[in-house]
């Protein structure tokens, strides 16, 4: 079991803020091709991952970063802060 | 090294104030205050979203490396989230070095950090509705220079 985490529009795209999946996806990108398959409003929400950024257990990585032993995985747009 | 993350307005002066006293054997203070910039009249509010732990787990590593690298006395951050008014504050960081150059570098090095790589996304509230703010080339760019 995963904790799988939305910010900013993201969120407001899948309409929930974090939700614990059952997956068997060994990478991030994995993941996403699942999160994809289940409903339109998830496919929506991936379908430009070039507008998106991704982290894994709260470290900022990469969409082909392994899921091996992760708890947490978050998907967000670039950050605006400051 | 002082991180606050809060919801609450801070006060600049007593926090400057406070720093500055606390910042032994340090001959320059800089500091930097964020304000909500009023982009154009029909702007209400901004509303800050943050992602609770990794917010201060990134914020604190920024802070570390800053540290290291320009012999930082001291640092603090400061960083808003929730609802906040045009004029408001959201953030402030202040540098505590021997001369003024490294404070000065390393403020400027946790701006540019903070805009692109702390977990905070910022969305407009206007009087014709609301929009997500979107990253900027030359934020990300800015971060080349270190």
């Amino acid at each position: 079991m995963i904790d799988v985490l939305y910010f900013a529009w993201v969120r407001e795209r899948i309409g929930v803020p974090r939700e614990r999946l059952d997956t068997q996806a060994a990478t991030v990108a994995g993941l996403v091709a699942e999160l994809r398959a289940r409903e339109e409003r998830y496919d929506l929400a991936f379908s430009d991952l070039s507008s998106l950024r991704v982290a894994v257990d709260q470290e900022l990585t990469t969409f082909d970063a392994p899921l091996a032993g992760a708890r947490e995985v978050a998907f967000f747009p670039p950050m605006t802060g400051g | 090294m002082r991180l606050l993350v809060q919801s609450e307005a801070f006060d600049i002066g007593a926090e400057t104030t406070a720093f500055a006293a606390g910042a032994v054997g340090a001959g320059a203070v800089v500091t930097f205050t964020g304000i909500v910039r009023d982009t154009d009249a029909a702007l209400q509010a901004m509303e800050v979203e943050h992602y609770p732990g990794m917010t201060e787990r990134a914020i604190a590593g920024m802070m570390d490396q800053a540290s290291m690298r320009w012999a930082l006395t001291d640092v603090l951050v400061i960083h808003r989230h929730g609802r906040l008014a045009v004029g408001e504050a959201i953030m402030m960081v202040a540098t505590a070095s021997a001369h003024r150059a490294s404070a000065f570098a390393a403020a400027e090095f946790l701006m540019d950090y903070l805009k692109s790589r702390a977990p905070f996304w910022k969305k407009e509230i206007g009087l014709d509705g609301t929009s997500w703010v979107a990253a900027k080339d030359e934020d990300e760019a800015a971060l080349g220079r270190w």
